[in-house]
């Protein structure tokens, strides 16, 4: 993006202030560790506060090797303070400080902003960027801690002094091991994977045929229709459960692989209709007339034009559906038994019935999934609006 | 129908012990530890020796339950379930397990006692067969206990906060807690089940344990109470003497057991009703089989928990892979049996609901 | 309009009906054409339609109606039932000796089919001691027949004889067909299994005249054994109910003068039996001895409370009320708990609700006003936890919040926390709002930004321009607009956080669960299912009318989902 306001440099009494600022709340954390709380934040601004007159001042012209030495001295000094990992959230400070005093010398960071705004609206703006990502923060960092704990080569779910340390002792792939090789945890893998296509199948094909017969012109009760498909999404998961697990125990259905695959279907069949019928809104009508206009018949104009078009929908929609059995563990608790024991059911009684954090190893695996699984949507979804000739929005 | 069906078939049984057939067959237990000691001692074997496929499933917690509903669809999926005696009695009464005649199903001891004598009293239902003898008992951090204070040894050390300052972990249920707090509350262990038949019993227990509920940790599933303990959320907290074993011996954490006031019980077999006759053959058979003298006895290699039979206890070796002696860690051993307390089903059947209601009401407030 | 429409009326009404190609009238074509299109519609439709309804419907409603349905009282004791109807309680009186008569052969079948026990669980959810006082009596109800069938068997070896039996109570003649159906229809409500079939007895009408209570005894043993053993009856024992019975009518005055005149096969026997001359049994006072507890008027006001074959009294239960015999009554203080339950889910959904909101609303600006690029791939960041299996963040949140886990333990070691006084934050309300609010941000997340994305930006430029603060601009002009995207996210937000189970289970301690925490322990653990079901509707009616609202205010077609 051009430059909205043209960069000028800041003069010292403005980057100075704000630089030592920024160090004296680091310098809080760093003294308090230490317990020194106020020695901490006066020794943490004058620090940075020397460092960004050194850099912006004296090294102005050269912003690489300054970054570079900044983020370099910082490690070391961490490093000798306290170990690796001390290093390492050195070297952090170090590039964050280096990248923060040149981008307020330079005045880069008006680059992006209009330039009537007021000072204190750049100050807005920027604090509210960092509130926002802080949220983000809180939205990635539950699925990030659990990560490197599946690699932890105690039986617990905490960080061990040797993790903390960067120690190999205290990592082990012993929990991936243990997925890969137990037999309860590839047996629910097997089931897993069963079932979840099976339910997929059924949800997508029921699914789609009634979300083109929704978005038909003229449907009765179509939102009392809508309103019963849609529920299986709305009412709470244990009364689904408690009934199916009930009803089908009537019927000879519970503990069955095909009791467990009616369930699942029936869950995944609201994300079906409201991603087909989402893509059937943009979907142009004059197409299947055109196709029938020149003599093709109602299949043929399905399979050879609306269904191309639909097809991202249907796939994402199948995406949610497929997940949502993956990652079904209330329903499958009741209604299923031992021999349809699914991932998450396994991972439900590794939290409450034996300690192992291979459930640990099993859900970085599965975000890995999760993220293939984001990427192939988000493609899709692009693929789908270059199809219908939207601007990607 | 179903009961002569099951003596017939049991009788057939014996007859021609050991059917081998190339089939499987589901057996419920809790998971954990505990399913793994059973694989080892009898799934393993059994399979090895008939080549039956055994399926685990852990859902025995939920064992009433799900097999009432199997039941009322006609349809039991399981062959063997493995339930604690309270739920045998209450599986028994409602003709969901079935009764067994104790001494045609299993094999007698080494030295020609017969099966019902050699488990003696344990056999608390016609539908039970016991199979091992469990306490409830609290487990600490050694490394929490505070400096001049020797390690809790008493019952009333849970409620004692000031002694041993920290967290406890109970679990979420009246039963067990209500009779600990009579007695601590100065209730003689005999009077326990009276007193808390009454409003100002049940006031006493929960008084007493208002002491120590902004404290307490309540937990539902059997790996609470390790966790908390090797995590150090908690100083002590209660659950099977079997868990306590595991953490202590076999995963080294620093905590220590309390044999004091623990709660005596059962876990055992059922074998379901409505099965068909080769299945309940089948179930018959795998009874037979694991609830030897022998087999019993090799159960307690892998955990804590004593063998039901009187013949097995002078059977119990050391630790498969530890090898260290079991009979010092078993809840029967004498030197720990000393102070037990003998838990009453009857009148848990009775006062449970009631009691359910006012716990949780209390534990919400 | 108006003219146009008129005009061409006259047009039509001047050539009459406009044709369509095939020469149909127009109106008529199109009209058919619609119904083609409607009907094609909901062909399409139908499949989808009937399987919900059969798969998840179904289950729901045969759930729901678990919460009134107390079919047991009235199955398992049918005629003490009818006997006890006459009975009030409040004279402070337990029942008559023939309620207790009535109880006693109930019972006795009850016990064969293992079915009274059954019944005292359930009646045990309403008055504390009944499920012992059932069981205990189950066990003890042989003792009284067999006082009588010594006796008997004394004075003629032969009535304790299967055989013999099964001849003296077939008799000859026309049997008693009422008496044998009636008996199958008492033990198909009983056992739940079709009693029909051949079962090799048939009540003489003489012998059920001359001993009507012995012929309805034999009746339930040899329709029992016959259908449910699969046994002939007159292969097999009777029951001791059926001496019991038998004493009994040979007690009643004027049966023995009777007897001296029947000639029927067993004739002997019965002359032998009423030569005993046996005392009438006295119910009551065998009952009193099983356990006293059966003359305590509590006990019968419950099972008379409890008879109708449907009942409020799960739904009472769910509000902390109960039955009694003078109406509805609100529960002792101390078990008071569902009503707090409700208002504590409630509560902890709104709280969620709105942090959400709060942490929402700033995300979803952001994303709407960053170029496209940027957003999407910040996109990512909010839907990867959306996709990521609910277990794996509930456990994740665990490992961050407890007392050693990576929150305090980065606390402690910046030392704004003293590591004897670490933060509680897992097993209480603030656990699980804090874990819930992260699992249902993005549902929040995504109907903000889809709103916001509609909003112009210039709006708030030129309201600047204006003269307008940026407070101003933002809450005047903005935040106005964003209003149903608030909307829709925090109903679907606050649907999904009261039906919340498997986080407030793991890390809502006691203090921080739900009521579906204490439906799934109802349902799993204490098995009083008709509570537990009540729970559920009362749930259920509060999703649904807030889906209703939903459906109102945002309409069901437009959720969307991220992607």
């Amino acid at each position: 993006m051009a430059a909205l306001t043209p960069v000028k440099p800041t003069p010292a009494s403005f980057y100075v202030p704000v630089v030592a600022a920024a160090g004296g709340f680091a310098g809080i954390f760093v003294g308090t560790a230490q317990g020194a709380t106020l020695l901490g934040l006066v020794a943490g601004a004058a620090l940075l506060a020397g460092i960004a007159l050194l850099l912006a001042g004296a090294l102005s012209e050269k912003e690489k090797a300054g970054r570079w030495g900044l983020f370099v001295l910082m490690a070391l000094a961490g490093f000798t303070l306290g170990g690796l990992m001390g290093g390492i959230i050195g070297a952090l400070f170090g590039w964050f400080f280096g990248w923060f005093i040149y981008w307020l010398s330079t005045g880069r960071y008006r680059q992006k902003l209009v330039p009537y705004l007021t000072p204190g609206q750049v100050l807005w703006h920027y604090t509210f960027r960092v509130i926002c990502g802080a949220i983000f923060v809180f939205l990635i960092t539950p699925i990030i801690v659990v990560m490197p704990l599946s690699f932890n080569a105690q039986d617990f779910f905490t960080f061990t002094p040797e993790m903390l340390r960067l120690d190999p002792d205290g990592f082990s792939m012993k929990h991936y091991d243990d997925f890969f090789t137990n037999s309860d945890w590839q047996n629910a893998l097997w089931n897993s994977l069963t079932i979840a296509p099976m339910a997929t199948l059924l949800s997508v094909t029921f699914g789609t045929l009634a979300a083109i017969g929704l978005s038909q012109p003229h449907v009765p009760y179509r939102q009392a229709i809508m309103a019963i498909l849609i529920s299986p999404m709305i009412v709470p998961l244990i009364i689904s459960a408690a009934g199916m697990y009930f009803f089908y125990s009537r019927i000879g259905l519970q503990g069955t692989y095909i009791g467990v695959v009616l369930a699942h279907a029936a869950l995944g069949i609201p994300f079906v209709i409201i991603t087909v019928t989402a893509t059937l809104v943009g979907f142009d009508r004059s197409l299947t007339r055109a196709a029938a206009n020149m003599g093709a018949n109602p299949t043929t104009t399905f399979f050879r034009i609306q269904m191309p078009l639909i097809l991202p929908g249907v796939i994402s929609g199948g995406l949610f559906a497929f997940i949502t059995s993956f990652d079904e563990v209330v329903v499958v608790l009741f209604v299923g038994s031992a021999g349809q024991k699914t991932l998450p059911w396994q991972m439900f009684t590794g939290l409450r019935e034996q300690i192992s954090p291979t459930i640990l190893a099993v859900a970085t695996i599965l975000v890995a999934l999760s993220i293939l699984l984001l990427a192939t949507v988000e493609i899709l979804r692009r693929r789908s609006e270059r199809l219908r000739g939207m601007t990607p929005a | 129908m179903k009961l002569t069906t099951a003596l017939l078939a049991t009788s057939a049984l014996v007859v021609s012990a050991g059917v081998a057939s190339a089939q499987s067959m589901t057996i419920v237990s809790w998971g954990g530890a505990y399913s793994a000691s059973q694989k080892n001692a009898y799934h393993d074997p059994y399979s090895e020796k008939t080549g039956v496929e055994i399926i685990n499933d852990d859902s025995s917690a939920e064992a009433v339950a799900k097999l009432r509903a199997m039941n009322e669809a006609g349809n039991v999926t399981w062959d063997v379930v493995d339930v604690v005696g309270a739920d045998a009695i209450r599986l028994c009464d409602e003709g969901l397990a079935m009764e067994i005649d104790h001494d045609e199903v299993l094999a007698a001891a080494p030295d020609g006692t017969s099966a019902s004598d050699d488990f003696g009293d344990l056999i608390v239902s016609d539908c039970f067969v016991p199979q091992i003898v469990y306490s409830t008992t609290f487990g600490y951090r050694t490394d929490m206990v505070p400096a001049g204070v020797e390690a809790p040894n008493d019952i009333c050390d849970v409620f004692d906060l000031e002694t041993y300052p920290g967290k406890r972990a109970l679990e979420k249920r009246p039963i067990n807690n209500m009779e600990w707090a009579l007695l601590c509350s100065g209730v003689a262990k005999e009077d326990v089940y009276d007193v808390l038949e009454t409003e100002d019993g049940i006031a006493m227990a929960l008084a007493k344990l208002d002491t120590i509920k902004d404290q307490t940790i309540w937990w539902s599933a059997g790996a609470d109470t390790p966790q908390l303990l090797a995590d150090g959320e908690i100083f002590m907290g209660s659950t099977y003497n079997g868990r306590l074993f595991s953490l202590i011996e076999e995963q080294g954490q620093p905590v220590g057991m309390m044999w004091d006031a623990q709660v005596f019980d059962l876990d055992g077999w059922i074998v379901p009703t409505g099965l068909s006759e080769e299945r309940t053959k089948q179930a018959m058979d795998y009874l037979f089989f694991a609830t030897d003298t022998q087999r019993l006895a090799d159960q307690a290699k892998y955990i804590s928990y004593g063998p039901a039979r009187a013949s097995s206890a002078p059977l119990v070796g050391k630790h498969a892979s530890l090898g260290i002696d079991m009979a010092p860690h078993m809840p029967t051993d004498p030197a720990n049996a000393a102070n037990t307390f003998l838990f009453n089903y009857e009148w848990w059947a009775d006062y449970r609901d009631d009691l359910d209601a006012k716990f949780q009401a209390w534990l919400a407030q | 309009m108006t003219s146009t429409s008129d005009s061409s009326a006259e047009q039509a009404a001047a050539s009459g009906p406009m044709l369509a190609a095939d020469g149909t009238p127009l109106k008529k074509s199109i009209a058919r054409a619609l119904r083609m299109q409607k009907l094609r519609a909901l062909a399409l439709i139908a499949p989808l339609l009937i399987f919900i309804l059969v798969t998840f419907i179904a289950p729901i409603a045969d759930m729901l109606f678990r919460s009134v349905e107390n079919q047991i009282v009235s199955t398992t004791l049918p005629r003490t039932i009818t006997t006890l109807e006459g009975w009030d309680g409040s004279a402070g009186e337990a029942p008559g000796e023939d309620v207790f008569a009535a109880l006693y052969y109930d019972m006795f079948v009850a016990a064969e089919a293992k079915e009274h026990t059954k019944l005292g669980t359930r009646l045990n959810y309403e008055q504390t001691g009944i499920s012992s006082l059932f069981r205990k009596s189950g066990r003890k109800l042989d003792d009284l027949g067999k006082d009588y069938q010594k006796p008997f068997e004394k004075a003629a070896k032969d009535l304790g004889d299967g055989a013999a039996f099964h001849a003296l109570m077939t008799g000859t003649g026309p049997s008693d067909s009422a008496l044998l159906e009636s008996t199958r229809a008492r033990l198909e409500a009983l056992t739940g299994d079709s009693m029909a079939g051949e079962i090799g007895f048939a009540p003489g009408a003489e012998i059920s005249a001359l001993l009507p209570l012995t012929a309805a005894a034999y009746a339930d043993f040899a329709v029992f054994t016959a259908r449910v053993d699969g046994d002939a009856p007159a292969d097999e024992d009777p029951w001791e109910a059926v001496y019991t019975a038998l004493a009994h009518d040979l007690a009643t005055p004027g049966t023995i003068e009777k007897i001296a005149s029947y000639t029927g096969p067993g004739a002997e026997l019965l002359q032998a039996a009423a030569d005993v001359a046996p005392s009438l049994p006295d119910y009551r006072a065998f009952f009193e001895d099983v356990d006293e507890d059966w003359l305590d008027v509590a006990n019968w006001s419950t099972i008379q409370t409890y008879a109708p074959n449907y009942t409020s009294g799960y739904f009472l239960n769910a509000i902390d009320m109960q039955k009694t015999p003078d109406g509805t009554a609100l529960r002792d203080d101390d078990e008071r708990i569902y009503i707090m339950l409700f208002k504590r889910t409630m509560f902890m959904s709104l709280v969620i609700t709105f942090s959400c909101i709060l942490l929402g609303y700033p995300v979803a600006w952001l994303l709407a006003n960053l170029p496209m690029r940027t957003a999407n791939l910040l996109m990512i960041l909010v839907l990867l936890p959306f996709w990521t299996s609910l277990l794996v963040r509930t456990s994740a949140w665990k490992v961050m919040l407890q007392q050693q886990g990576v929150i305090n333990d980065v606390l402690v070691w910046l030392g704004l926390v003293e590591d004897t006084a670490r933060l509680i934050m897992i097993n209480n309300q603030l656990g699980t709002i804090i874990a819930m609010t992260h699992i249902l941000l993005p549902f929040m997340i995504l109907p903000l930004y889809s709103v916001m994305q509609t909003i112009p930006p210039t709006y708030l430029r030129a309201a600047k321009s204006l003269g307008a603060t940026n407070w101003t601009a933002f809450w005047r002009v903005y935040f106005p607009q964003s209003i149903p995207g608030i909307g829709a996210g925090s109903i679907l937000v606050f649907i999904l956080a009261i039906g919340y189970y498997i986080t407030p289970e793991i890390v809502g301690g006691t203090t921080g669960t739900f009521i579906s925490n204490r439906i799934a322990y109802h349902i799993s653990s204490s098995l009083n299912w008709g509570l537990g079901a009540a729970l559920g509707a009362i749930l259920l009616a509060a999703v649904l009318l807030l889906y209703w609202c939903y459906d109102q205010i945002v309409g069901i077609d437009n959720v969307k989902l991220g992607g």
